[in-house]
């Protein structure tokens, strides 16, 4: 428990009012509130897992739809066809998503292929692999492949077959979770040696830092994470398509709360998703409400409030909130 | 026959992937000098494509006359938008300019979105179904002329950097920019600039890729992935190599619909940047950095 002994009084009181409010948000919140709560915690454990590629490792990825999607195809695949539960099919998903993350990240760190260039290779396997299940036959192509909602089932909560309780409490774990083994990493030996590749690769490798073995973990950890979201999607939502589940913006939109809300923090990717995600939806009703039915008008706002974000406060809300609420470690 | 039907589709290939090198060549230059990786370039092509449909549908303009015009108006465009909107992120984090420029992209589709729906537009030109037939291979008029108008304008593009003098303080200022700036170039002014001439490009591209597919919001994203593709295929910084680029892929996608699925043919093109990612990181005609 170093990573909460690390942390001010202030900050602690915090945490725990956030932890228990959130714990016992299902008493007050309705369906809909919930249901946003779910996507808000998804955002911020994706967020998290990017985060450790970028924010610690500085390796921008632009691709990690690929790892979400293979978690979710594999675990889904499994469930359909062979009956398998989400737990197993959880890890096979994981071992998949690391297999390609890690042809990634030997294709990408072995030649040397950095910033831009590494960015654009993360964003070809994913849409590489987008377009091959689209011709899939075993994982219904584009068509899209479901995961059957029976009666029997219903309360298999073991096999993830259950209302949004279970999943608003298994998205708080996962957030929750994400948050505490982010904290543990960063506070390992292995996260200083990220900082140190992240600011000065040939610094740390003069340092003797195996600047390779560090990157590679850290793609293997942020994939194995990111597949994890991909399962619990596939159970939550009981759909899948390649078309949107692999797509370019889903990459983008994983990767916006960890930048709105600070990069390279602990908390920036919760605070993140807590602000786009409402963000998001509010605009929809805000639009509805307003009479512009127009699809897209919700997304202009979105983009211009994205461009407002990276105006005022680019390097992230968390920094400035932190020294605002008086939680800078003393 | 079949052998005649293989080197039509090369052609057809060839063709498309000059107007695609086009567009790419924008990206390039942007690039290459203001160090700023345009996100949105492929939604700035399809916003091209509409004013293109637009002026056809309203005024029977033809779209390669058109290419004027549109890229005149980009040019502008492009000269204000690096100057009060980009430049302050000139020399930033790459994801603080990814974030600004992922946000215009958002709003620029979903702006089309909607104006127009998702609905496809086709400009229906007369001399649409003409082609020519040289050795028995069929050619399309269209892609000759589209074909033709990129090449002009990226010869303009090559002979301005090439002799022109402000051509050449923009390629001091990539060259080095400390140096550009202590000799009294006015560098925000020649960053403006060159964004403008990437900008133009795009413009001109768009317009005459409105002959070649047709319009809706949804191309954006897949011609934004395009345009890198090409450029990392022909190599960074090489304006050569984004043309080279541009009919590698071109072909490469013809030959893809053509023999597998024409929903497939971007795979290819995926392939292919994995392979020179992996084999020549620095483009077909890149120099090592």
């Amino acid at each position: 428990m170093s990573v909460f002994a690390a942390l001010n009084g202030r900050a602690r009181w915090l945490l725990a009012l956030f932890v228990a409010s959130l714990a016992l948000a299902p008493v007050a919140a309705d369906r809909y509130i919930l249901s946003v709560l779910i996507l808000i915690f998804y955002f911020a454990y994706l967020g998290q897992a990017w985060n450790i590629m970028m924010g610690f490792a500085g390796q921008l990825s632009l691709g990690h739809s690929l790892y979400v999607g293979l978690g979710a195809y594999v675990a889904a695949a499994l469930w359909t066809k062979f009956g398998v539960g989400p737990w197993a099919g959880m890890f096979a998903g994981m071992a998949v998503a690391m297999a390609f993350g890690a042809a990634i990240g030997w294709l990408g760190f072995r030649f040397g292929i950095a910033g831009v260039y590494f960015a654009l290779l993360t964003i070809a396997f994913a849409e590489f692999t987008r377009i091959a299940f689209d011709h899939m036959d075993w994982t219904g192509r584009a068509g899209g492949l479901f995961l059957p909602v029976r009666a029997e089932q219903a309360h298999q909560w073991w096999n993830l077959r259950g209302g949004p309780l279970l999943f608003y409490y298994l998205a708080l774990a996962l957030m929750l979770g994400a948050l505490w083994l982010c904290a543990a990493l960063r506070a390992a030996r292995i996260g200083h040696y990220w900082l140190a590749v992240r600011e000065d690769e040939a610094a740390a490798r003069a340092l003797g830092i195996d600047v390779f073995a560090v990157k590679m973990k850290a793609v293997l950890i942020s994939s194995a994470m990111a597949s994890v979201g991909g399962t619990f999607y596939a159970f939550y939502y009981n759909n899948l398509f390649p078309a949107q589940i692999f797509d370019m913006s889903r990459s983008i939109e994983m990767i916006l709360a960890p930048i709105v809300g600070g990069l390279g923090t602990l908390i920036g990717p919760i605070l993140g998703a807590f602000i786009l995600t409402p963000l998001g939806e509010g605009l929809i009703a805000a639009t509805e409400e307003a009479g512009l039915s127009a699809p897209g008008t919700k997304a202009v706002f979105y983009g211009l409030a994205l461009m407002a974000i990276v105006w005022v406060a680019p390097s992230g809300v968390w920094p400035w909130l932190r020294r605002k609420l008086g939680l800078e470690t003393p | 026959m079949p052998f005649d039907f293989y080197v039509t589709v090369a052609v057809q290939g060839v063709l498309t992937g000059l107007v695609y090198g086009l567009m790419a060549l924008g990206l390039s230059v942007i690039f290459g000098v203001v160090r700023v990786v345009n996100f949105a370039h492929g939604e700035f092509a399809v916003v091209a494509m509409y004013l293109a449909f637009l002026g056809f549908a309203a005024f029977g303009l033809d779209p390669i006359l058109a290419m004027l015009p549109i890229g005149l108006g980009f040019f502008g465009l492009g000269y204000l938008l690096q100057r009060h909107l980009i430049n302050p992120f000139v020399g930033r984090p790459e994801h603080e300019q990814f974030i600004l420029l992922v946000g215009l992209a958002i709003v620029l589709v979903n702006g089309l979105l909607m104006l127009f729906g998702p609905d496809t537009r086709h400009a229906n030109l007369p001399y649409g179904f003409d082609s020519y037939e040289v050795a028995n291979v069929l050619i399309d008029k269209v892609r000759v002329y589209a074909a033709a108008a990129a090449l002009v304008v990226a010869a303009c593009l090559f002979a301005f950097f090439r002799w022109s003098r402000t051509g050449m303080a923009i390629r001091a200022c990539a060259d080095n920019l400390l140096g550009a700036a202590i000799v009294g170039l006015d560098v925000k002014h020649l960053y403006a600039l060159t964004f403008g001439l990437g900008m133009a490009c795009v413009g001109a591209a768009g317009a005459l890729m409105v002959v070649l597919a047709d319009a809706t919001p949804m191309l954006a994203p897949a011609f934004t992935l395009l345009a890198f593709t090409i450029v990392i295929v022909g190599g960074m910084g090489s304006m050569a190599g984004a043309l080279v680029g541009g009919i590698l892929i071109g072909v490469s996608e013809a030959f893809a619909s053509f023999l597998v699925a024409p929903s497939a043919k971007s795979m290819f093109s995926f392939a292919i940047l994995i392979a020179i990612l992996a084999l020549r990181p620095q483009g077909l005609l890149g120099r090592k950095p």
